[in-house]
């Protein structure tokens, strides 16, 4: 079915345990090759480890993509402060929903990705700062983390490698921003998530201002996989510069909606291959390739590779891949409007274009859905935009103004509908 | 120049600004003391234990009170300022007394589209009394007493491809809709606990609360319970399903040494393990 040269259309790494029963358990994950990675890994030092996930050309999988390695590689060398490995489980991108099926079914897979890592980082305290809502997965975690203690896995003399680790599960409260790595720091420590300033960057003052890594799950569980194949074997999925399996969450008006690892560089018009085409037969108009903070895209982007250089040479971004599809019976300017209403619940208030500027784009679109907009407001709302995009202290911002320009660049047809009513009083006002 | 006297400018008397009413605490007993302090002794820093210590404190009253944001003070030793300030931030901490069950309805765009929009419409509506519907964050019954219900809407809960979802106590319901919602919250009213799509087997918000907080039930028969909780549902497992049915595989692992370090640019280095 599949040439050696060209991978299956879906290759389940980090989701092929999750078919086994109670794929939770260490029993199982133990079966399956689990903790043989740890093994290898702490045979060797953590500069080979650096080494190997760069060359592996990981790239971060909670939106930014930036490549793991380089990141890791930030982290000093000495000792003179702690370290910490920080896990960023606080899923909400909406659309996104990758890690919590993650953790709720291989949790092993994340916890020993984590010892690995901390020990490539010299780190002796892991925190996975889980979403509060994730209940499920939390409780997971836990039981994962009693059960790698009661193993050698954690705790003191790991594998009597001589390394120590601790990992600490802590449940978010309810915030948006504490997705962006500063703010989930300032929410670690017991404050409200607010971004900080960059930099310093986290890697030289983290948490408690001391050397940290903050990486997101499915990037973590992807360690150990890449521990044991090698860099040249996660290179043989994905394209040169965004390499490796990535787990695509298809939702919405599709027949089998669910959660698919493909290789990065999938199209959508694979995708809905996979996810059994468009529900009911009707007709896909737009769709996010990663999340609400990723401009949408419409037909015309069917066959756009969807890795990080793919999705953002066609005018978007991949995200998180959680794939929102939508159609024609779906209005724009309204689904813009309930996206836009979430930007401005979540803006944490720190900076002024996002705080206000939320508010505003929030109240014109609710203002333009009811069919009381005019044309102008189409231009208020671009200009509002401008002064938020790249103007906000954080990417919270930047993410706020993508599906309203976005909306307005494919779709302005439909906002200048919702005003065809007031055309006369609009241009009445002028006469 | 000093900082403005704001007490001395103030248009009414400096004793009316400041209200410092020692709340009676007594709700926070010995138990919850011990706990609080376990919380702490999981943290190189202790006020890292706030946001899993105002978990504890709606674990006992179902909301964060003003006792609540003292007991925090006091463990932490904060200011009753500095605990209020984060517990009025995040989403999770209520400031009114919630129900037995907390139900929370996605109605972002994507379950929206779905039917989320109606379900919290309907909930509310179904919910409510003499034609007023139950509003966000409001409680139907006296709230804490059994049978008592909490609606609010929620953001993307992150079950998107099971989408319309309901989370009861942070629980999963998948895939609702609003005849659904409305047989699951008459059955919670019943004093009944429908067990969730994914999950452990229902309790109430208190004890999600005390959960959050990293309190787990101690015998292990019902731990083990709510750790295997089912979470296996149809769509998560699709992608995974569709490649054993088709013998897809991701292409073979070999067994490939750790490379060696930091390879010079333009050196042709290739593998070789450390010993």
């Amino acid at each position: 079915m599949t040439t050696p040269n060209k991978p299956a259309p879906v290759t389940p790494v980090l989701t092929k345990r999750w078919l086994s029963p109670t794929s939770w358990s260490i029993k199982t994950y133990e079966q399956l090759e689990g903790y043989t990675a740890l093994r290898k890994a702490l045979k060797g030092t953590p500069e080979q480890l650096v080494q190997l996930v760069k060359d592996s050309g990981l790239r971060g999988r909670g939106g930014a993509g930036f490549p793991a390695g380089i990141k890791w590689s930030f982290m000093p060398p000495n000792e003179d402060k702690p370290h910490y490995l920080v896990i960023n489980a606080d899923e909400g991108e909406p659309g996104t929903c990758k890690d919590i099926p993650l953790m709720m079914a291989d949790p092993h897979s994340l916890i020993e990705g984590c010892i690995i890592a901390s020990y490539a980082m010299r780190s002796h305290h892991c925190f996975i700062y889980v979403r509060g809502e994730a209940l499920h997965c939390i409780r997971r975690l836990n039981a994962a983390i009693r059960e790698a203690h009661a193993a050698g896995y954690l705790g003191e003399n790991i594998l009597d490698s001589g390394f120590d680790l601790e990992i600490t599960v802590h449940a978010g409260a309810g915030a948006y921003i504490c997705g962006e790595e500063t703010a989930l720091l300032d929410s670690l420590e017991g404050r409200r998530g607010q971004p900080r300033l960059k930099p310093p960057f986290p890697a030289a003052a983290g948490l408690y201002a001391a050397p940290t890594t903050v990486n997101n799950v499915e990037t973590i569980a992807s360690v150990p996989f890449i521990v044991n194949g090698g860099a040249d074997w996660f290179r043989t999925m994905g394209t040169e510069k965004s390499p490796g399996p990535k787990i695509y969450s298809i939702s919405g008006h599709v027949s089998k909606p669910g959660q698919y690892e493909a290789p990065l560089g999938t199209t959508l018009r694979e995708l809905l291959e996979l996810a059994g085409g468009m529900k009911d037969g009707i007709p896909l108009k737009f769709w996010t390739p990663g999340g609400s903070s990723t401009p949408m895209f419409t037909t015309e982007h069917l066959d756009v590779p969807l890795d990080f250089e793919g999705a953002a040479a066609a005018g978007s971004m991949l995200g998180t891949t959680a794939v929102m599809v939508f159609n024609e019976t779906v209005s724009v300017p309204w689904a813009v409007m309930k996206w836009t209403q979430f930007y401005e619940h979540e803006s944490c208030g720190k900076c002024t274009p996002c705080r206000e500027g939320t508010y505003w784009l929030a109240g014109i679109l609710e203002r333009m859905v009811e069919g009381r907009g005019t044309e102008a407001d189409i231009d208020t709302l671009l200009d509002i935009c401008d002064n938020v995009l790249g103007r906000s202290f954080c990417a919270l911002g930047d993410g706020a103004v993508s599906p309203i320009t976005s909306g307005i660049k494919y779709f302005r047809d439909e906002f200048l509908a919702l005003c065809e009513q007031n055309r006369g009083a609009y241009v009445g006002a002028h006469s | 120049m000093g900082d403005t006297d704001v007490t001395g400018v103030a248009p009414v008397p400096a004793e009316h600004l400041v209200t410092d009413v020692a709340e009676d605490l007594s709700v926070f007993d010995a138990d919850i003391v011990e706990k609080a302090g376990q919380i702490i002794a999981r943290y190189p820093q202790s006020r890292s234990a706030l946001l899993p210590m105002l978990h504890l404190v709606q674990s006992v009253e179902g909301r964060v009170s003003q006792a609540g944001i003292q007991f925090c003070a006091r463990q932490l030793s904060l200011t009753p300022a500095e605990v209020s300030a984060v517990a009025t931030f995040y989403t999770m901490y209520k400031r009114k007394t919630c129900g037995e069950h907390l139900v929370s309805v996605c109605t972002n765009t994507l379950c929206a589209v779905l039917g989320g929009d109606d379900i919290y419409r309907t909930l509310g509506e179904h919910l409510g009394e003499d034609g007023k519907r139950l509003g966000h964050n409001e409680t139907a019954g006296e709230p804490g007493a059994p049978g008592s219900i909490t609606l609010e809407h929620a953001e993307c809960l992150a079950a998107c491809d099971l989408g319309p979802v309901i989370q009861v106590n942070y629980e999963y319901f998948d895939n609702q809709t609003p005849e659904s919602a409305v047989a699951l919250v008459d059955a919670l009213r019943k004093g009944e606990r429908p067990a969730p799509t994914r999950g452990a087997p229902l309790r109430d918000f208190r004890t999600a609360e005390l959960e959050l907080a990293g309190f787990w039930p101690e015998d292990e028969e019902s731990y083990r319970s709510t750790v295997d909780g089912p979470s296996a549902a149809v769509e998560t497992l699709r992608g995974a399903a569709l490649a054993e049915a088709n013998s897809w595989t991701a292409p073979p692992m070999p067994n490939a040494p750790l490379p060696a370090e930091e390879p010079r640019a333009g050196s042709s280095m290739s593998g070789g393990e450390k010993k």
